[in-house]
């Protein structure tokens, strides 16, 4: 038995992580998606949070919870920095923005020789562990949901269905703003330093805009009404992949598959509360007759 | 040295303006950022390069061809995708999304069939001639480039500006429902706009494939990018704009990798984006940044 | 409370505000006239930060407006509904009205973060002056249903009571009984009376005469962006040039 579960775990257990960290990036576009903002830089994020953490350990004895921290803080400092003049612009010219944005870090980073040029990183130490990733990400969904059921969260949601009433209810609306995208941001680069830590070597073409396309992806067709809809997206999304391997060369395919048919016919993601419950009650008066 | 430079940057920067435009046209009158532009910019230039191989056809008919090849592509993705959601009453963002996955699943389909190496033109397709006029050099294709772009660019000018056609685009730019109140069959212009640009963007990819004699199924991507910095620059759904943003951005690009550094001409472009993003977001003929419905 | 002094809005080249002066007496209910196109939302625009004026300024309990940001402008006590409403759709009635009271919610990261019982009391209280304001406008039954399932009425009726939630001194109504019926408007204007006993000054733009007529203790007349009159209800309405301004409209349509 043991055996067995040796040989899964050894097999497997990069996709078991992988769902982790998957889906904690999920859940950092969901913060900034549930305010209304579209951000296409969640994997330059979890790039630098990455390329932070790994170095630090690379080239510090500092522990891993401290690696992992600068993972958080720094892709935070940098979305306050950039957040604070692009939250200016609305939707699309947002998503724009923070398009280009992630294609800026990814040719910068390519080019830096400190950061290793196109190679990147090679011989990051194998520190991240199950319970690192299970913790981490409990802690995640625990932060987001009790920030969902406070001011704050009524005051993304209130900004997502009309910033300017928002405003007009007192809403500080760019500072709210602002703080999506700087959690988002943390949440990111925390998933980017626990998966360096698994994978050994990262590259600057491990957080290209099909990254954050994939992000996005597990967001939308997880759905984003709560906060289970991403991390089952998220979970969703990394097993697929294993199952169909057969289909491996058209993995990005059906990704674009996947966005086109959920934003046609399921907008709301697979788990959408409200469709479930008028699922149930139709079931219910249909049995009742 | 200078104008030699000049005479490059005049050949990259009408590319970029020809792709701009159909990206341009599209966000004017459909109102979408549509991100799989680029995956038909791609598509335009495999099917020059089939049609010459396969078929071997004459390069200018080969364009020709392939522009209605992108065209009816992007007729098709907007019947298929984009309509079912203009009758949904949703946020900007949607068709968006849903263009980034067609983007994808066409960048990967074309992966799949044609191999991920690039590929060139037969030998002899391409116009080897050059002239030299004082200290320039000119290549028959450099001249063929600026002259195809302008040529199109010149067309769209005249239809939009002083055509019925172009009056009723204009129209449908500026509010949808006011023009179908008005008797314009806007869903029709819809379709015909989608098709235009869309064979715009494929001449765009012919002429890229020719000028630097490699095609990939990769090569969507940072045309696409260098598409957005354009319209941003120039004003989203302006037509001015994206012709002069493009050249501009050309300039700048050819000048950076002369006189600063190769490694930094993608960047450019991005750069450029920011800079106007945060100074006039509505870019340099810069319109108004909400549609009415 | 609310004074315009020589204030004056153009948008471009439109002249939409020429040397607007009135002043909102605190404690009763003033009413804003005049015919479309007079310039009346522009003035609300105005007094939430939502515009900036292009010369004059405006003074709210002795205190310049002048560059504050509208959030801040809602904190020192005006709240507005809007002439189109803008309910939050997505949201139950409850909840939209708790974001009304946003400001006033006083807990800290820490409080939310660990569910520490200052938030919940503050929550609690929260919801329960919500639901107390829904019994205000009769909406109290439905208190946990979608905004975005309202007739239009109700809809009217959410956003007052909405705006009362930011704990206002001075309420901007924007055409608050357009598309009502008769009685929805008596009843309306029940509460509005009685929101003035409970100590809230009103300020409201409307089309409807006896409405305002009915209601206002002073009325001011916009009428292509100037004031051409303030004073009592019976005042204006035996005003010459205020008759003209409507005639001379009704005769032109």
């Amino acid at each position: 038995m043991l055996e067995w579960w040796e040989g899964f775990w050894a097999t497997y257990s990069a996709v078991v992580y992988g769902i982790g960290v998957n889906a904690m990036l999920a859940l950092s576009i969901y913060v900034t998606l549930s305010c209304g903002l579209l951000s296409l830089a969640n994997a330059a994020f979890m790039g630098i949070g990455a390329y932070a953490a790994a170095m630090i350990s690379m080239q510090s004895g500092l522990p891993f919870p401290l690696a992992l921290t600068a993972g958080a803080i720094l892709p935070a400092l940098v979305a306050l920095i950039i957040g604070i003049p692009t939250l200016r612009l609305s939707g699309v010219y947002l998503a724009m923005a923070t398009l280009g944005f992630g294609e800026v870090v990814r040719v910068i980073v390519l080019n830096m020789e400190v950061t290793g040029g196109p190679m990147g990183l090679n011989g990051i130490p194998l520190k991240t562990e199950f319970w690192h990733i299970a913790l981490l990400l409990a802690l995640t969904l625990y932060i987001l949901g009790r920030i969902r059921r406070s001011k704050i969260g009524r005051a993304f949601e209130a900004i997502k269905a009309d910033e300017v009433a928002a405003r007009l209810m007192g809403v500080n609306v760019p500072a709210y703003k602002l703080f999506a995208f700087v959690l988002g941001a943390a949440i990111a680069g925390v998933a980017g330093g626990l998966n360096a830590h698994y994978t050994f070597t990262i590259g600057p073409n491990n957080y290209a805009f099909e990254n954050a396309v994939d992000i996005l992806t597990m967001a939308v067709f997880g759905g984003v009404s709560n906060l289970i809809g991403p991390t089952i997206g998220g979970t969703i999304l990394t097993l697929l992949p294993e199952m169909l391997r057969y289909l491996k060369e058209f993995r990005l395919a059906i990704n674009g598959l996947i966005l086109i048919i959920v934003v046609l016919y399921l907008p709301n993601g697979i788990w959408d509360p409200r469709r479930i419950h008028a699922f149930w009650q139709r079931r219910k008066a249909r049995k009742g007759h | 040295m200078l104008e030699q430079q000049l005479i490059n940057a005049l050949s990259l920067g009408s590319v970029y303006a020809l792709f701009a435009l159909g990206f341009t046209l599209i966000f004017g009158v459909l109102g979408v950022i549509n991100l799989a532009h680029g995956a038909i910019f791609m598509l335009g230039s495999y099917s020059a390069l089939l049609l010459v191989e396969k078929l071997a056809l004459p390069l200018w008919l080969a364009l020709l061809v392939a522009m209605l090849v992108a065209g009816t592509i992007g007729l098709v993705v907007d019947y298929l995708i984009l309509r079912p959601l203009r009758a949904r009453n949703v946020s900007h963002l949607i068709p968006m999304i849903a263009t980034i996955g067609v983007a994808i699943m066409l960048t990967n389909l074309a992966q799949g069939l044609f191999g991920a190496e690039n590929k060139r033109f037969p030998v002899g397709t391409i116009p080897e001639q050059s002239f030299n006029w004082g200290h320039l050099h000119l290549t028959e294709l450099q001249i063929g480039i600026v002259g195809i772009s302008v040529v199109l660019m010149v067309i769209l000018l005249i239809v939009m500006r002083r055509t019925q056609l172009g009056r009723a685009l204009r129209a449908i730019a500026e509010s949808p429902r006011a023009a179908y109140l008005l008797g314009i069959n806007v869903e029709g212009l819809f379709y015909l706009t989608s098709f235009a640009a869309a064979a715009l963007g494929g001449a765009a990819g012919v002429l890229v494939g020719l000028s630097f004699n490699a095609i990939s199924p990769f090569m969507g991507q940072p045309m696409l990018h260098k598409g957005i910095a354009v319209i941003i620059l120039g004003g989203m759904g302006d037509i001015r704009g994206a012709m002069i943003g493009g050249l501009f951005l050309g300039f700048a690009e050819v000048l950076t990798v002369a006189y600063i550094s190769s490694d930094f001409r993608d960047a450019v472009a991005f750069g450029l984006l920011f800079l106007i993003l945060l100074v006039k977001p509505s870019g340099m003929f810069g319109k108004v940044l909400e549609r009415k419905a | 409370m609310l004074k315009f002094n020589q204030i004056s809005k153009n948008f471009g080249g439109l002249q939409v505000l020429s040397d607007v002066n009135f002043s909102v007496p605190e404690g009763g209910i003033f009413g804003l006239i005049g015919p479309n196109g007079a310039g009346k939302t522009t003035v609300f625009n105005l007094a939430t930060g939502l515009l900036r004026a292009s010369s004059g300024s405006i003074e709210f309990n002795g205190q310049d407006l002048g560059d504050i940001p509208p959030h801040r402008i809602t904190e020192l006590g005006i709240a507005r509904t809007f002439q189109n409403i803008r309910i939050f759709k997505e949201m139950s009635l409850l909840e939209n009205v708790v974001v009304g009271m946003h400001d006033h919610l006083d807990y800290g990261f820490t409080g939310l973060l660990f569910n520490l019982p200052s938030f919940r009391k503050i929550e609690m209280v929260a919801r329960e002056r919500a639901l107390e304001l829904l019994s205000w406008v009769k909406l109290d039954h439905k208190a946990a249903m979608l905004a975005d399932s309202l007739s239009y009425g109700e809809q009217r009726r959410l956003e007052f009571a909405r705006a009362l939630a930011t704990k206002p001194k001075l309420l901007l109504l924007d055409e608050p009984v357009a598309g009502m019926n008769p009685a929805e408007k008596s009843e309306l204007m029940v509460e509005i009376l009685n929101i003035k006993q409970r100590g809230f000054s009103v300020f409201l733009i409307e089309h409807d005469m006896r409405f305002v007529m009915g209601l206002c203790d002073r009325v001011a007349v916009l009428n292509f962006g100037r004031i051409i009159a303030e004073g009592p209800p019976d005042e204006i309405r035996n005003n010459p040039e205020v008759i003209e301004a409507y005639l001379g409209k009704e005769e032109d349509e």
